[in-house]
């Protein structure tokens, strides 16, 4: 017994370590650009540091603008995702069974189709055709690259929201609302929606964390985001690309650690 | 189907309200298939069928045999697939004994959600954050340099190692293979009844016996679709290699890039052929990792 | 000296005390069961019997010979899970020859024994199918032969028959204890169904919250409970709370006031003593009886039609008994708010409080 806890222990020491250095290292590397002027923060490997690549970084104008672009794409393609996901999902547990496979074969696609390769059909079809109204407008591009983040974001979910209605009696809850009275977009989004609440939420946080640092997509479709101007500045930039990482990487854990929370909560409205 | 819906509303709504809901059932599901097909489905779709067309609509093998005439193409499905290999059975060895640490490593619970946390995270981090981490931390002047000159007088650069390169590239790789094999094979491990390890042992077997005869033959199609489903991750991969190593590194994913963004190849063809490589060597690894693991969950039930 | 001797074990997990005190002999070729609900400790006793657990205190001989401290791979017991527990990767035939195969034995002594066990389960005909292929009932049985297949010295069972529909419980019940009594092992049976622990048993061993209530054959168990416990979770029972008024003769009074006499009187008590009478359903009459038994008058509060049997309810003041009449075609059964009499023998359980 003993013997295998510290075996175990050490494999995650060492998997700690090489999961934290770079962190570590992307922090102290950002940290090595010093305002001119300016004291440095403290001594490290006989170098001086600041937090000026994060200020520096975070004040551009250019990044605000590609940033704000990456979450407002992010919160618009989780409002589509859950207005696609939730009523599909609900009709199938309902009414329809026999579609479960191929929908669920269906949100399985873009985790085998690699992103460059759906990006690849969009391009060829959405941009590089006259009819097309996608390339009328950067604005038109923009909706369609919300459409491939919610491809992107697909299976995840589905697979989130189909998780939170097995959990819940889809079937007895919709007769008690019609029972009572009420048509089937009312029980849909007053009676099964709050009850799938944190399996929704779940979705949300992963679409979000999924297209704040997408790169692909965007940079094909030629929008500046937040994945596409840190690739750019990165060819230009010495420690703010490392500054920026390490933010991009603290969002994604946000979202990972509020979808433990929401998850740990119950979806359900408590009794009142 | 719809019948046993309606029969369960109140009979006065049964006439008007009986016909909305069964039409309006069906229209729910439109909009899902309706951006399914557009978004999904027929783009790629399109991709797929054009890698057999030639340019003036005839059907043709001869962009797929294209692929295989032309060296530079080739040489770069060969290195996509040994990154792939690479990664992936790198990937699955190291998490193979983090799941197990995690699982029957007799660890306190909070170091397994902990560990489960940041694989969720870190298997997401991929992308063009994930090569500047590297870059800060293998670089020439990153902290590893620094750390091997100071402390230890090791000059880091003289080494030879590059960053930018099929090794390097590798070990930035493994930062989200390693997290997606334990995320995915946790489930696995714990799907190891305790009562096999204890029935092992009362018909006089020892650990090893429980290893060899019981626990790793119900695990290997666990590890193996794992290990495929880690090669299809890696092949599909272009942000990172893309913010690492730039055009230099010619794995598939990046040729294809270069090919979308302006038609590098001088042959639209070949760039659809490419595609359709990428689906097939990615659908039949994937697809292979969701056999193995129905599989598996058949025999364990 | 038993075959299977366990004194004063007890396990505890930091101050949680799970087994405390447990002492039993078991003679070889005995059936011995443990009965008792979820928690009282039944099964982290086996558990420690078949070395998966180390006691805290106490120890375990099994032939003679020492085995407390023993690993589990080198005591020659045979197990059977509640959930089965078979190699999913092996086919029947390898489940069962499994310890056999890591013995070394030579394949020539396996596939007749293995044989040998299918024909005793009475299964020849699956050998070469896989676990999920096999219903509930089925996979318990080659469990069942897997374990006996290595003829271990004592035959432990985890409650093998909680996970099985109702009726192959019943048919697998007799199987085992057939199997049992034809190959002489010595078994240990954990249960918490009392009609399992009663029709299979040599003897019961009663458990409640670690403890040890009372070991005794089936009959004595069920018809001597000496404890509160026992009496109430093995079989239904009337209780009968009052007073003393003679310990010499029994005279007792029932709350509510009505008299009953209890032969063998109140050996140690006095007048006035509080005391607790235990009464079984079935050895209650309707109607007045013969002059030596007791009598008691109320008011039927329910009855319960359930076929062959009926279930009477009768009020007497405070006290609520419950009787069984068998199904009489000719005569109705009696109706509800009738008054009616009820009567029972004069040779009943006095229980040890709490």
């Amino acid at each position: 017994m003993k013997t295998k806890s510290l075996f175990a222990w050490v494999i995650v020491t060492l998997a700690a370590l090489y999961f934290v250095v770079p962190l570590l290292a992307t922090l102290e590397y950002a940290m090595r650009q010093l305002a001119t002027g300016e004291t440095p923060g403290w001594f490290f490997l006989g170098k001086a540091h600041s937090f000026d690549a994060f200020v520096s970084s975070i004040v551009s104008p250019r990044f605000q603008v590609d940033f704000l672009r990456s979450m407002v794409l992010a919160v618009a393609a989780i409002v589509l995702g859950v207005l696609l996901v939730v009523p599909t999902a609900y009709l199938i547990r309902l009414k329809f069974p026999g579609w479960r496979s191929p929908v669920e074969f269906i949100t399985l696609l873009p985790l085998v189709i690699p992103a460059i390769i759906i990006v690849f059909g969009y391009s060829r079809m959405y941009l590089a055709t006259p009819w097309s109204p996608f390339n009328k407008s950067p604005f038109a591009t923009d909706v369609l690259l919300t459409f491939g983040y919610v491809t992107l974001a697909l299976p995840y979910m589905y697979r989130s929201v189909d998780t939170g209605m097995r959990s819940i009696d889809v079937k007895t809850l919709t007769e008690a609302g019609q029972s009572l009275g009420a048509s089937g977009s009312r029980i849909l989004f007053n009676i099964i929606l709050p009850n799938v609440r944190s399996a929704v939420l779940s979705g949300a946080f992963l679409t979000f964390a999924i297209v704040i640092g997408e790169f692909t997509f965007a940079s094909l479709l030629a929008r500046p985001v937040f994945g596409t101007y840190l690739q750019e500045i990165g060819a230009n930039q010495p420690y703010e690309p490392s500054a920026l990482a390490l933010i991009a990487f603290f969002i994604t854990w946000a979202c990972m650690g509020l979808i433990q929370i929401v998850g740990r909560s119950r979806g359900a409205a408590p009794a009142r | 189907m719809a019948t046993t819906v309606l029969t369960t509303a109140p009979p006065a709504k049964a006439g008007a309200a009986g016909r909305g809901l069964i039409s309006w059932a069906a229209l729910g599901m439109a909009p899902f298939a309706l951006f399914a097909v557009l978004f999904l489905i027929v783009p790629t779709g399109l991709l797929l069928i054009r890698a057999f067309e030639t340019p003036d609509g005839g059907i043709t093998l001869d962009n797929i045999a294209e692929i295989f005439r032309q060296e530079s193409i080739l040489r770069s499905f060969w290195l996509s697939i040994e990154i792939s290999t690479v990664s992936a059975i790198g990937g699955a060895f190291f998490g193979f004994f983090i799941a197990y640490a995690i699982t029957l490593g007799g660890l306190p619970p909070w170091v397994r959600s902990a560990i489960m946390t940041f694989a969720g995270v870190a298997s997401n981090f991929a992308g063009v954050p994930l090569a500047f981490a590297f870059i800060s931390t293998l670089g020439r002047v990153g902290l590893v340099a620094f750390i091997l000159r100071d402390w230890f007088g090791v000059n880091f650069n003289a080494t030879g190692f590059n960053l930018y390169s099929f090794l390097g590239l590798t070990i930035v790789y493994l930062y989200f293979q390693i997290p997606l094999m334990v995320l995915v094979f946790v489930p696995a491990l714990e799907g190891l009844k305790r009562e096999w390890r204890e029935a092992t042992a009362v018909l006089g077997g020892t650990n090893a016996d429980y290893w060899r005869y019981v626990a790793i033959p119900v695990l290997w199609p666990s590890i193996l679709g794992s290990t495929l489903l880690l090669f299809a991750n890696a092949f599909g991969a272009v942000a990172t290699a893309y913010a690492l190593t730039g055009s230099s590194l010619t794995i598939v994913p990046i040729q294809l890039f270069a090919q979308i963004r302006g038609d590098v190849l001088n042959n639209p063809g070949l760039g659809y052929a490419i595609a359709l490589g990428m689906v097939i060597i990615t659908s039949v690894t994937s697809g292979g990792y969701i056999l193995l693991r129905s599989w598996s969950e058949r025999w364990v039930r | 000296m038993a075959y299977l001797e366990i004194a004063t074990l007890k396990k505890s997990y930091g101050a949680n005390h799970v087994v405390k005190n447990f002492d039993l002999n078991v003679e070889r070729g005995e059936f011995i069961s443990f009965l008792g609900p979820s928690g009282c400790g039944k099964t982290t006793v086996l558990r420690m019997v078949a070395g998966f657990e180390t006691p805290t205190s106490g120890s375990i001989r099994m032939d003679g010979q020492e085995v407390t401290s023993l690993p589990p791979n080198q005591r020659n017991v045979g197990m059977v899970f509640q959930a089965y527990a078979l190699f999913p990767n092996m086919t029947v035939a390898d489940n069962i020859g499994f310890g056999l195969k890591i013995a070394k034995r030579p394949a020539s002594e396996i596939a007749p024994r293995v044989k040998q066990m299918l024909d005793m389960i009475k299964l020849p005909q699956i050998a070469d199918r896989y676990p999920f292929q096999l219903s509930g009932g089925q996979q318990q049985r080659v469990a069942l032969a897997r374990a006996i297949a290595m003829q271990p010295k004592i035959l432990l069972l985890d409650e093998p028959l909680s996970a099985l529909d109702a009726k192959i419980r019943v048919s697998l019940r007799d199987e085992i204890r057939a199997l049992q009594q034809q190959l002489g092992i010595t078994t240990i049976f954990v249960t918490h169904d009392q009609e399992e622990a009663l029709s299979m048993s040599d003897r019961i061993v009663v458990m409640s919250e670690g403890r040890m209530e009372q070991v005794g054959t089936p009959f004595e168990i069920y018809n001597r409970p000496r404890t509160r416990f026992v009496a109430s979770f093995v079989g239904t029972l009337n209780l009968l709370q009052g007073r003393i008024l003679d310990p010499l003769s029994g005279r007792f009074a029932i709350d509510g006031g009505q008299e009953i006499g209890v032969s063998g009187g109140f050996p140690g008590a006095k007048a006035g003593d509080a005391a607790t009478l235990a009464l079984r359903p079935e050895g209650i009459t309707l109607g007045k009886g013969s002059e030596a038994s007791n009598c008691l008058d109320g008011v039927i509060e329910h009855v319960g039609f359930q076929g062959a049997i009926v279930r009477i309810r009768l009020r007497c003041a405070d006290t609520v008994i419950s009787l069984d009449a068998f199904n009489s075609p000719g005569a109705p059964p009696p109706e509800r708010g009738a008054s009616a009499t009820i009567a029972f023998g004069r040779d009943l359980q006095v229980l040890a409080s709490a």
